[in-house]
């Protein structure tokens, strides 16, 4: 437990990335990755409310009875994640149309209650907040590898701030699996054995 | 009653919550391994998912939109359904033990399932009436079981084959997951 501030921060990036080191939270990796601008947008999404969420758990942590605490934890997340609606209603409309339910399936992200649960009610504020920042940090970069890769082999192009740009060429025939249910499955595990390769080197 | 039989099926093999929807991903890859634990899952989640799906459709219909309170839907979801798992779990500890004991763990673990609150919210998004979303929430729990039991039957198989290192565990449970996705997906087209 002798870690500093920035060693929390930086296990989330690398040691312990969800969903590649943590196998958790598995349906908004698979299901909003068809393009990168939605692995990002979802990532961002995730990692407010992880950071809110984990600081309010360490806040409170004293006053939590360890009994009841699953329910206080997904009172917590709930509300963040309802104040993540309510902005991205606001401000980034076309995006909140796309991920569709998958903003308010936030609350049952096993990532968010399992950091709660696994560190915020532990640990310091301070701590906390870092951790909480690593592993949203981790969460975005993986879904938007994962987006790359799927939307450059799918349809061939990469999208940011909604304008979709040719990176293969014409020519070369998209491989539409990858876009499609089966693609995100096949294309996480290999992804997932990829990790393996490199990180048992 | 031909709409309703419509609805079941796309609801369990094309827009299968699993594999097409990809809700509920977690238990699907922690469950798996064992066929006994994957039956279990989908008994549990077959009760949770059709009384949530009700009692979800009903306080939507007559509480938050008669008071135009839509912005607390996912807190109120997500206190029904923790409550109904909690509600569950006393009920059948005391009047039927048995199938208490066999659900054992899963219960308290559907509480966090994504494809409970994901089918609770598709039925809203869709608007259903309320035996459209009875029939659809059945139906979704009966695709989850079908897929997860298919699914840990073959995971059982690969545990005697021999898999290359790295692709060990989930890697190699996610890419057959992918294949059974593909096999789901060519009922896509037949409603």
């Amino acid at each position: 437990m002798a870690k500093t501030l920035v060693q929390e921060f930086t296990k989330g990036l690398w040691e312990e990335i969800p969903p590649f080191r943590l196998v958790l939270g598995l349906c908004p990796v698979l299901a909003v990755t068809k393009t990168v601008e939605n692995g990002i947008g979802m990532g961002v999404a995730t990692t407010f409310v992880l950071v809110g969420s984990n600081f309010f758990v360490s806040l409170l942590r004293k006053f939590i009875p360890s009994k009841v605490r699953i329910a206080c934890f997904i009172i917590i997340i709930a509300t963040f994640v309802t104040l993540v609606e309510l902005l991205m209603q606001a401000f980034t409309y076309p995006l909140f149309l796309k991920l569709g339910i998958f903003i308010p399936l936030i609350v049952v992200n096993c990532i968010v209650l399992g950091r709660s649960e696994a560190f915020a009610f532990k640990n310091g504020i301070a701590r906390s907040l870092a951790d909480g920042l690593g592993i949203g940090i981790g969460f975005t970069l993986a879904l938007a590898a994962l987006g790359a890769v799927r939307e450059l082999l799918g349809a061939g192009t990469l999208t940011f701030w909604e304008t979709p740009i040719q990176i293969l060429s014409p020519t070369i025939q998209p491989f539409t699996f990858m876009i499609e249910a089966p693609g995100a499955f096949v294309c996480l595990g290999l992804m997932l054995c990829l990790m393996n390769l490199v990180g048992s080197k | 009653m031909g709409d309703y039989v419509i609805l079941a099926i796309s609801c369990i093999l094309i827009n299968n919550i699993l594999l097409a929807q990809f809700l509920g991903n977690c238990p699907f890859l922690g469950t798996s391994k064992k066929m006994e634990t994957a039956v279990g899952m989908s008994m549990a989640v077959v009760f949770v998912l059709v009384m949530a799906g009700v009692g979800t459709w009903l306080i939507n219909n007559y509480i938050l939109q008669k008071f135009g309170l839509e912005f607390l839907r996912t807190i109120a979801f997500i206190l029904v359904i923790a409550s109904l798992v909690q509600f569950v779990e006393m009920f059948l500890k005391k009047s039927i033990p048995a199938l208490y004991a066999g659900l054992g763990i899963f219960l308290p673990l559907i509480t966090t399932n994504c494809a409970v609150m994901g089918a609770c919210l598709i039925n809203i998004k869709e608007e259903y009436t309320f035996l459209q979303a009875l029939v659809a929430s059945f139906s979704y729990a009966i695709g989850f079981g079908l897929a997860l039991i298919l699914f840990a039957g073959v995971r059982e198989r690969i545990l005697l084959a021999r898999v290359p290192k790295p692709l060990q565990d989930t890697s190699i449970a996610l890419v057959t997951a992918g294949i059974l996705s593909l096999t789901f997906f060519a009922f896509k087209g037949m409603v």
